[in-house]
């Protein structure tokens, strides 16, 4: 008895410590997020002393109303959305019928493609051999530099021939073959709309990295107006480089001061901008990309 | 062997070939499945490992990668001598090291702790909270980090001089550059890395747990006998992966948090192939420098597989 009550006290110390630590990880965590939401509609004078910690102060649209006067965040805006639609599309394209197909054990050769395709994560011809591919390629300064390197990531492909692998039964393959219904058929009326949720996590992780992705874009792409939302955004936040429809002329050092300040605030505007529509499908997205990873844990 | 055994020995290969052949005739659509797959690999992935001969080569657009003439180790050896070499190299293991020691067991902590508490809301909270980060870009974490560490009005600073400290110039000081890349990625990428240790936990056998409990094993020492060996596997996998990308820090946030002031201390050999190569033209130099770079990344990930083999019996092939 004596040994019961003390197991229960030693248990109640280990979880009062438990939720202590992981409340503290939770703040460290939500902190800063919080802290950029209030700064950016927060009058610039109360960000810059310090006084606006946690609470917005002196709420004001300024930042936003500027952010939204610069025409290339909006020609940003609009060529990501492309680039992540366009994008995810191919993604799944070269994807999901790939890993159905090296998903078969009925595939003759599928050890080596597969070999092949693994092999390329542990080694590559890094970025130099890559650039000049590209570009004899005649993809420099095109849409298509940015959509067709990177057609298939191979972790992805992994996941998504897991997926088949454990979640297709054989005997489905089986009776439609008795059946005498193609594999074409067999992929597109009977495997495909069972694999709901894995194209979801796949559409879903392509374009996640499509709308974050800036990289590409640097090596790729000279001509402006083709430019992503990451580069413009590249430009405000750390290159410190805003157009005159951001910030007001003025030539006297009150307005310089001003602008200055406001610059401040436009920073903090541009980060909720442009993580706006993960923000909203965030909520949605969750119990998907745990699945994903969860599939993808699976050894395979 | 008779002539006649050999004569069916023949007959049985032909049919066994035969069949195979009439498999893949059966399946013929699941190769054009996998057509495009496998065309992009040998494309975009094959073809540049083809074109790393430059490496080799003094490549000039002009005659391109035939008629460049060979050069040999010439590229290998003008880097070696280089003045940053030592630097590169040094900031390249040590960034990495350092994520490593510090990354590398906090989302296991985190995890363990989290299966600790049972599915209530507050769960929830700390793993919405958490994966959070993880979905911001890379421009928007640097500029994050740039706006909080601003010497005149970034929060840290300001939080510095509330204390009665003097501002720092964080990203200004070659010092302050590791600390700043490699805490800002824990906070970002922390949460996320509990997910895979997490499903590990799920599938823990709750008996274990039981039977240790009658035998009096308090929390701690069930998390430690049982909970901890259970994801053994699961760190030793993403270990392998992680000494398999030892010598590529990430180069986006190199890149974009990287200035002259800090260049000492931020300059990795991935961010000084990008200079060399793309912004100065020099294919051949930067191509050898890349070779060098993913030719000890590969020998790393072989290394530690082979000695996790041996050790754990666990790898990843």
């Amino acid at each position: 008895m004596t040994t019961m009550k003390r197991k229960l006290r030693s248990d109640r110390v280990f979880e009062i410590i438990n939720f202590i630590f992981l409340f503290f990880i939770l703040i460290i965590v939500l902190y800063p997020l919080v802290y950029v939401i209030s700064a950016s509609i927060s009058d610039p004078v109360y960000v810059n002393q310090g006084t606006m910690w946690l609470y917005p102060r002196g709420i004001t649209f300024e930042g936003y109303q500027r952010v939204f006067q610069n025409p290339e965040i909006w020609s940003g805006y609009r060529n990501t959305i492309l680039y992540t639609v366009a994008g995810t599309a191919i993604n799944l394209l070269f994807t999901v019928p790939g890993a159905y197909a090296l998903s078969r054990k009925d595939l003759k050769g599928r050890g080596i493609m597969m070999g092949l395709i693994v092999f390329t994560m542990f080694f590559g011809g890094g970025l130099i051999p890559s650039f000049l591919l590209v570009s004899w390629l005649g993809m420099l300064n095109t849409v298509w530099a940015l959509l067709i390197p990177n057609a298939v990531a191979v972790y992805n492909l992994i996941i998504c021939r897991t997926f088949f692998q454990t979640n297709i039964p054989k005997e489905l393959q089986e009776s439609a073959e008795i059946d005498g219904c193609s594999n074409t058929v067999l992929f597109l009326k009977i495997v495909l709309p069972l694999s709901a949720p894995i194209i979801a996590v796949m559409a879903l992780y392509y374009g996640v990295t499509h709308w974050n992705s800036y990289f590409s874009a640097i090596i790729y792409l000279k001509d402006r107006s083709l430019y992503p939302l990451q580069l413009i955004l590249r430009e405000i936040l750390v290159q410190n480089q805003m157009n005159d429809t951001m910030l007001m002329t003025g030539d006297d050092m009150e307005a310089m001061a001003k602008q200055a300040r406001i610059a401040d605030i436009i920073k903090y505007a541009v980060m909720i901008v442009s993580s706006l529509p993960i923000i909203v499908i965030y909520p949605f997205m969750q119990r998907f990309f745990m699945k994903g990873v969860l599939i993808g844990s699976v050894k395979g | 062997m008779t002539a006649k055994t050999l004569l069916a020995a023949k007959s049985i290969e032909r049919g066994l070939r035969k069949s195979r052949w009439k498999t893949v005739l059966k399946n013929w659509e699941l190769y054009i499945f996998v057509l495009p797959t496998m065309a992009y690999f040998i494309i975009f992935h094959y073809f540049p490992l083809y074109g790393l001969q430059i490496a080799f080569r003094d490549y000039a657009p002009s005659s391109g990668i035939w008629n460049s003439p060979w050069v040999g180790l010439e590229h290998l050896r003008r880097f070696f001598d280089s003045y940053y070499f030592w630097d590169l190299i040094g900031n390249t293991v040590g960034i990495s090291l350092y994520e490593m020691i510090v990354g590398f067991p906090i989302p296991i902590i985190i995890a363990l702790a989290l299966n600790e508490l049972k599915n209530g809301a507050f769960k929830k909270w700390v793993q919405t909270v958490t994966y959070a980060p993880h979905f911001i870009s890379v421009v928007v974490m640097s500029g994050m980090i740039i706006a909080f560490l601003s010497p005149g009005t970034g929060l840290v600073n300001l939080a510095i001089k509330a204390l009665g400290g003097e501002p720092v110039q964080f990203l200004g000081e070659p010092g302050w550059f590791k600390s700043v890349f490699v805490l800002s990625g824990v906070w970002q990428s922390m949460g996320w890395g509990t997910i895979i240790y997490l499903a590990a936990l799920a599938g823990v056998d709750p008996q274990q747990h039981e039977a240790a409990m009658i035998d009096g094993a308090t929390r701690m020492k069930r998390i430690w006998h049982i909970n901890l060996p259970s994801i053994l596997p699961t760190m030793v996998i993403l270990l392998i992966l992680n000494v398999g990308s030892f010598m590529s820090v990430g180069f986006e946030k190199v890149f974009l948090l990287q200035n002259p002031l800090n260049l000492e201390s931020s300059d990795v050999i991935s961010t000084y192939v990008y200079r060399s190569g793309l912004v100065q033209g020099q294919f051949s130099f930067s191509a050898a420098i890349g070779l060098f770079n993913s030719v000890i990344n590969f020998i790393l990930l072989l290394t530690v597989n082979r000695i996790a083999k041996r050790v754990n019996e666990t790898s990843l092939w």
